[in-house]
């Protein structure tokens, strides 16, 4: 083995990663090269120096209470008590009493009068992109310009392949992907840039097969759009105006 | 009712590992505070994607979580510490002979190696803390880091090297 090498291997060796004949190998070139032989002890060393407890950051214990409460923010309004009490009960059968007469009205009523599904889902898609620029760091969980980096960063967390397309020679930059909750599923979601202006594209399979044509929208200020092609759902959404948020849904579309 | 198992599940899942998550996150933001905001908003995500973890190892669930959550909050607000090309510009370094004697960096103290360790590069520290802090194989790092496995084998090997030229230097300054 050249100390070329052995200098490469010293570290997986350090670290139990070798397989054993890999790591004879190298246990023997440390026995007949004193230069490699010093590296592993020096590393040992820095390891050890490494491994200080004085070096590893323990969470404070607040955070850990900061953390419970937050959660317990989010799954608000069921989580309350968990011992049983009578006035939850009563507070339950009237719940359950409101619900039932809801849903004859709701069922009484007149459809039009009803949100539509694509309203219901108008409003999710506002409120997740208002929230996805209100957060920091809150855009993006893989921040790419690259379509190669962000499409397999999909696979395994999706059970569906979205197709990934930079369009940065027409200024519809790829910023990034993350996932969304929407539609009560898991969605696919790509970040494009137009100068200073986000895009969301949620992308995720449709019920059947075919394609609709696009629907364009406005809602607090936002434009949305959204189509259905091969079997998958497209919205947009953006405070882009709704010309070139019309293009970019026409660059999408051709690109698929 | 299904949230409140939800909730329970997640906490005695993941809740246990909120040490190394702070851990992962202070080193790579290099501020405490800043680190508490990470971990949270990563626990936060990490609850809306509960339902897609299956049982597996919680801590490098958590920590590839919290790694990411940590990396999009550095774009946002330290993206001028991301802008260091790593993989190209180590030749220089790494053609020079720098095995130092094992005796200086057993001199070295605590403040040493920690500022050493801060003053890294952020793709070099988040290996070493993932390795020697929390002691995770190379596939788990591989996991949490999305990188191939023999990267991250040579990102350490690279990582250590520059630790211990740094040290080295601010000993031999010292002495």
């Amino acid at each position: 083995m050249s100390c070329q090498k052995a200098q490469e291997l010293i570290h997986g060796y350090l670290d139990g990663e070798l397989d054993l004949v890999r790591s004879l190998e190298v246990e023997q070139h440390m026995h007949e090269c004193e230069i490699c032989a010093r590296t592993y002890r020096s590393q040992t060393t820095l390891r050890s120096s490494l491994q200080h407890e004085s070096l590893y950051y323990t969470a404070p214990e607040h955070l850990k209470k900061r953390i419970q409460s937050s959660l317990r923010k989010e799954t608000r309004p069921e989580v309350s008590r968990r011992a049983f009490n009578w006035r939850w009960l009563t507070a339950g059968a009237s719940l359950a009493f409101m619900l039932l007469i809801g849903a004859l009205v709701w069922k009484l009523a007149p459809t039009s009068m009803r949100p539509s599904t694509d309203e219901l889902l108008a409003q999710e898609v506002v409120s997740d992109h208002v929230r996805s620029l209100q957060m920091p760091g809150h855009l993006t969980d893989v921040l790419s310009s690259d379509q190669h980096t962000v499409k397999p960063w999909f696979d395994g967390k999706v059970d569906f392949a979205p197709p990934v397309k930079d369009f940065a020679s027409q200024d519809f930059r790829l910023y990034g992907g993350r996932l969304e909750y929407l539609n009560n599923r898991t969605v696919a979601t790509l970040i494009y840039q137009r100068r200073l202006h986000y895009i969301n594209l949620y992308i995720w399979p449709a019920g059947q097969a075919g394609s609709s044509r696009e629907v364009a929208s406005q809602r607090q200020g936002y434009n949305l759009i959204h189509w259905t092609n091969s079997g998958m759902n497209y919205w947009a959404i953006s405070d882009l105006n709704s010309v070139e948020l019309q293009e970019f849904a026409r660059l999408v579309q051709a690109g698929q | 009712m299904q949230k409140q198992n939800k909730l329970a599940n997640f906490e005695e899942a993941v809740l246990p590992h909120l040490d190394a998550a702070y851990n992962l996150a202070h080193w790579l933001t290099r501020s405490g505070t800043d680190a508490e905001d990470v971990v949270q908003e990563a626990c936060l995500r990490a609850f809306k994607f509960f339902g897609g973890f299956h049982g597996e190892d919680g801590r490098s669930w958590l920590l590839a979580i919290v790694r990411n959550t940590c990396w999009t909050w550095l774009q946002h607000n330290r993206s001028s510490q991301l802008t260091v090309p790593v993989d190209d510009e180590l030749q220089e370094i790494e053609s020079k002979d720098l095995d130092p004697e094992a005796l200086l960096v057993q001199r070295a103290d605590q403040l040493m190696v920690r500022q050493a360790m801060e003053e890294l590069p952020l793709e070099f520290r988040e290996v070493l803390v993932l390795r020697e802090l929390e002691e995770m194989s190379y596939r788990d790092i591989a996991h949490i880091t999305d990188l191939p496995l023999g990267t991250v084998m040579s990102r350490l090997a690279r990582g250590r090297k520059r630790l211990q030229l740094a040290l080295t230097n601010q000993m031999t300054r010292r002495s």
